[in-house]
């Protein structure tokens, strides 16, 4: 351990841990990538090379020290090694999104001023070249893909193979260049610069730092004990911060393998085909397989959907107590003492399943000799006959049970079996969709993190999860309330600067290194466990200075798996009102099944039905906002549901789909009129981008309706005193 | 014969090679009906053909002759600088030449990848008994074509529904995997009948892409009918216009747009 020991010392940057781990893991699976419906992988060895071919391609370019190479592509071995290439080269990587549209990678080209930029196929090449005339600093472009691109000019473009390939011909050349670039890294130098998606305004370039990167990555691989064991799905844009902590910093520390899928279409598939035992996944990706699961168990026979709904129910209590993975240290071989456990264990089973047999048996004869006819409407099983084994062991049992019949099954066909440790961050998970993967026995976490802080400001802990709070301070971070319930952070993962914006920089992080996130939270008594309300910016005053916190309602609102977009308004006005979005796979099978015919999404959301159906939602939000005696303001008073999707193509939310809210109060401006001034129904235009960039327009009329307020309960108190 | 050797350059700078199929004075009747007068044109390697013409022009028809399903009653099809004697259709498959439908002649119940493992039919050269007993060289051999066939899959980006019923596919996507299939076949002339019909601009646009990427990338001949003019103009080189069984144009897209009878039989005018 002590070599090691020494070795952790001095790996101060990606490559110097690429190079530990080569001599750690040399031979162990490093990356997979399915392609030709085949998973190919790469060991420790085999990257390392592929990455040194490369960054000395990079040095064939020219690349020097301090440049920026922009990577502009889907999760691929190839992108992520130019990422740690470039590192090599003493440049920065900055990863962008994928899905951008020409304009806004036009902004982040420039603002970066990257001279190099490697495209993962024809499409990101296309984007590149159509903006080309607007930035200035690009000398090179390199994609992955050679599909499409023959007919390009090659003056200054080549396919990345050539480029490694050309690295491997200059071998002796840039040998000693490399050595010596790779020896000048250390903990102070850029390890990667990401744009923040931008809520408000340009997007700023966050500057992070190898210390940033490592440290965190440490800390946390040490809180999930992750190591070499592990698989991860790499399936998240590259240019959001946690694909890069978990798919570069974690991978490099702990040394696990990271599996690309085949394309972002077939990630289910290959999540299957992995079945990663570390997941990260935004809510969203839960509630969409958690949908899924529920259409198609709505579609199943009538055995299959009696024993799902019987042991999911069984579920919600006991998973938490007998599901879950446990984190054990490896040992070579069983003890005796264990293969004593092992068979109590087998035999107790064998017991239960005898018991309960019998137990079913002879309640069947008692119901027989009751209800000689229709003994089949009285036969329930309903607490135990005989009780041979005591309450704490027949409930493993019976979870057991389940696992077997349901739970595996099913984990198995969302490609979740092995998972040891998942997160969800990013948004509020809705608590059902939660409690459901938990009860599963899925070690779904949540976490609260910034791209500013490399992702982990808090983390839950094994056995302290809830669905309502992020839980407690990672380790190393320091988290402080402010007076206005701003919650400020300090941590060696906090960035450096934002690159070229020292006015953003120091209205962010102070002189002592707090970074405020603009997130409003409170601290639970008790637990120490955080929890974040809204945006602080978002929390507002209503008219009659009651507390107006949008996003608390929208989370409510967006549990129903109906809803899949809302946007309260009501800061400085006397009620609140709501835009909803309904989510198209949920509403239309539940038009397929109750005979609504609907020719597009606009007929659909104007359906009286779908009205009907979301003015109960809002009804029920209502009531349970109504309990709480802070927000019982923001009851929702007037309702419209939109005409279309809320899209990122449009401006009105980010790529990482959080709402815009001043694009949307600006863009739907009559819409929101019409919400306070009384009408019911509206007339209106909206300009939509397709994905190509072409615009067009909507027109829709759309009903208003009203829902129901319920009492609030604090307000009569307020009265009375 | 000189026409063989000699190429021409497309405006967006492809080599196109001589002469891969000629027809000559070919006519096609069926009964009374006469549904190919006499028509001559050529097919050069490399190139993308069009045929259009109105409803009932005979562009099927000709596909068919093309193609070997129909012989035609008068006229010789040249393949390769030979006379192509009447062949059946599996002959004319193993000469080179594969094609899609109008109308979707997949096997539904069978996945996408093996409808389109059934395109590489002709490629295999193991016996029924060793192929059904999984035995001798059948096992390496379908390896190397799976290999091909992953290969098309992933040029035409059907990664997705590899292991999907093609009965469970929507129309666009079914059309993609009958080209999958024509090219699994390695063919030298690809025919599509109608490609892009009944598709949506998104779909059409893919579809482009795609015989745009197959003809660049794989050199394949082709030769398509269609409807839409647009893509027709776009797509193709030289385009071969067709009304009531006789050919009224031949030559590039801009030429053919220009020439009167070609306007005449698209915007109707009175037959004599």
């Amino acid at each position: 351990m002590a070599d090691h020991g020494a070795a952790e010392q001095s790996a101060q940057s990606i490559p110097a841990l690429l190079a530990r781990n080569v001599e750690r893991f040399g031979s162990r699976p490093a990356y997979r990538e399915k392609e030709f419906g085949i998973w190919q992988s790469w060991t420790w060895a085999e990257a390392a090379d592929e990455i040194r071919a490369m960054a000395m391609g990079f040095l064939s370019l020219g690349v020097e020290r301090g440049d920026h190479i922009a990577i502009i592509g889907r999760n691929r071995p190839a992108h992520y090694w130019a990422m740690v290439a470039a590192q090599m080269c003493g440049a920065v990587p900055v990863p962008l999104y994928q899905d951008a549209v020409a304009e806004e990678m036009a902004y982040v080209l420039e603002h970066c001023g990257a001279r190099f930029v490697v495209c993962g196929d024809q499409e990101q090449v296309d984007k590149v070249v159509e903006v080309e005339d607007r930035i200035h600093h690009i000398q090179h472009v390199m994609y992955t893909d050679k599909r499409g691109m023959r007919k390009y000019d090659h003056s200054r473009m080549n396919a990345l193979d050539d480029i490694i390939a050309e690295g491997k011909a200059g071998h002796f050349r840039y040998e000693g260049e490399i050595e010596k670039r790779v020896a000048e890294l250390n903990y102070d130098s850029t390890c990667v610069m990401l744009y923040t998606s931008g809520t408000t305004g340009k997007p700023k370039g966050v500057v992070l730092s190898n210390r940033n990167i490592i440290e965190t990555a440490k800390n946390s691989a040490a809180f999930d004990h992750l190591g070499p064991d592990e698989d991860v799905l790499a399936y998240l844009p590259m240019a959001w911060v946690g694909d890069f902590i978990f798919s570069i910093g974690q991978a490099m520390v702990a040394g696990f393998c990271v599996n690309c899928p085949e394309s972002p279409e077939t990630m289910m598939t290959d999540l299957r085909e992995i079945g990663p035992t570390y997941f990260f996944a935004p809510p969203r990706i839960f509630e969409t397989m958690l949908t899924n699961v529920m259409i198609r168990m709505e579609d199943a026979g009538d055995l299959k959907h009696g024993l799902f709904k019987h042991f999911m129910e069984y579920a919600k209590g006991t998973g938490e107590e007998f599901g879950m993975p446990r984190y054990r240290v490896k040992r070579s071989k069983p003890t005796l003492r264990r293969r004593f456990r092992w068979a109590y264990r087998f035999s107790m089973g064998i017991g239960f399943a005898f018991e309960t047999m019998v137990e079913n048996a002879v309640r069947l004869a008692i119901v027989r000799l009751r209800h000689p006819m229709e003994h089949r409407k009285y036969f329930k099983a309903k607490g135990p006959l005989l009780n041979i084994y005591p309450q704490p062991l027949r409930d493993y049992f019976n979870y057991r049970t389940g696992d077997v019949t349901i739970y595996a099954p099913l984990k198995n066909t969302l490609g979740l079996s092995r998972i040891r440790v998942a997160y969800t961050a990013g948004e509020a998970i809705g608590p059902e969709i939660f409690e459901f993967y938990r009860s599963l026995g899925i070690n779904l976490k949540q976490l609260y993190g910034q791209t500013e802080a490399s992702v982990f400001i808090t983390q839950q802990p094994d056995g302290q999860v809830r669905a309502d709070t992020v839980g407690v301070p990672s380790p190393g971070v320091e988290v402080k309330i402010a007076e206005n319930g701003e919650v400020f952070y300090r941590s060696p993962g906090t960035f450096v600067e934002y690159y070229n914006n020292p006015e953003s920089t120091a209205s962010t992080k102070d002189a002592e290194g707090w970074v405020a996130t603009g997130d409003a939270g409170f601290f639970e008594e008790g637990t120490g466990h955080l929890r974040i309300i809204d945006r602080a910016k978002d929390v507002g005053k209503m008219a009659d200075g009651r507390l107006f916190a949008p996003k608390y309602v929208e989370n409510k609102l967006k549990f129903y798996p109906n809803i899949l977009e809302a946007v309260v308004f009501g800061a400085d006005r006397d009620r609140c009102t709501a835009f909803i979005n309904i989510d198209l796979t949920a509403v239309g099978n539940w038009a397929e099944r109750n005979n609504i015919a609907y020719a597009s999404y606009q007929e659909l959301a104007g359906h009286p039905r779908v009205y009907e159906m979301i003015r109960e939602h809002i009804n029920e939000v209502n009531a349970s906002v109504a309990q709480d005696p802070m927000l019982s303001g923001c009851q929702i008073h007037r309702f419209l549901v939109l005409h279309k999707e809320l899209d990122a193509d449009d401006g009105e939310m980010t790529r990482t789909r959080k709402v815009r809210r001043n694009v949307i109060a600006e863009k739907f401006a009559d819409l929101i009129g019409a919400l306070y001034d009384g009408s019911t129904s509206i007339y209106t235009e909206t300009e939509v981008t397709y994905e190509d960039g072409r615009k067009g327009a909507i027109k829709a009329t759309l009903r208003i309706e009203d829902a129901t307020v319920a009492p609030e309960a604090h307000a009569h108190r307020e009265a009375a005193e | 014969m000189k026409d063989m050797v000699e190429g021409y350059t497309t405006p967006d700078g492809r080599q196109i090679g001589g002469v891969l199929m000629e027809l000559k004075n070919i006519t096609l009747r069926f009964g009374g009906v006469v549904a190919i007068k006499d028509i001559s044109f050529d097919i050069r390697e490399g190139e993308i053909r069009a045929i259009i013409g109105p409803n009932g022009a005979g562009k099927s028809s000709m596909l068919n002759v093309i193609s070997g399903f129909y012989v035609p009653t008068e006229g010789e099809v040249w393949f390769h600088g030979q006379k192509r004697p009447a062949m059946r259709p599996y002959q004319v498959a193993r000469l080179g030449i594969a094609r899609t439908f109008q109308n979707i002649a997949l096997f539904d119940g069978m996945s996408v990848l093996d409808n389109i493992m059934t395109g590489r039919l002709t490629l295999m050269k193991s016996g029924l008994l060793s192929q059904a007993m999984w035995w001798g060289s059948a096992a390496a051999e379908e390896n190397e074509h799976r290999e091909k066939v992953e290969k098309i899959i992933d040029f035409l980006e059907i990664q997705n529904i590899r292991k999907t019923p093609v009965g469970r596919l929507p129309y666009g996507l079914k059309k993609r995997v009958e080209l999958a299939r024509a090219l699994a076949a390695e063919p030298k002339i690809l025919l599509l009948d109608e490609p892009m019909a009944g598709m949506n601009v998104e779909e059409k646009e893919d579809m482009c892409r795609f015989i745009l990427d197959v003809n660049d990338e794989f050199g394949t001949t082709t030769v398509l009918i269609e409807h839409d003019m647009g893509v027709v103009m776009d797509l193709s080189d030289r385009v071969v216009v067709m009304d009531y069984g006789r050919k009224i144009g031949d030559g590039p897209p801009d030429e053919v747009r220009n020439n009167q009878d070609v306007i005449d039989a698209y915007l109707g005018v009175a037959h004599d």
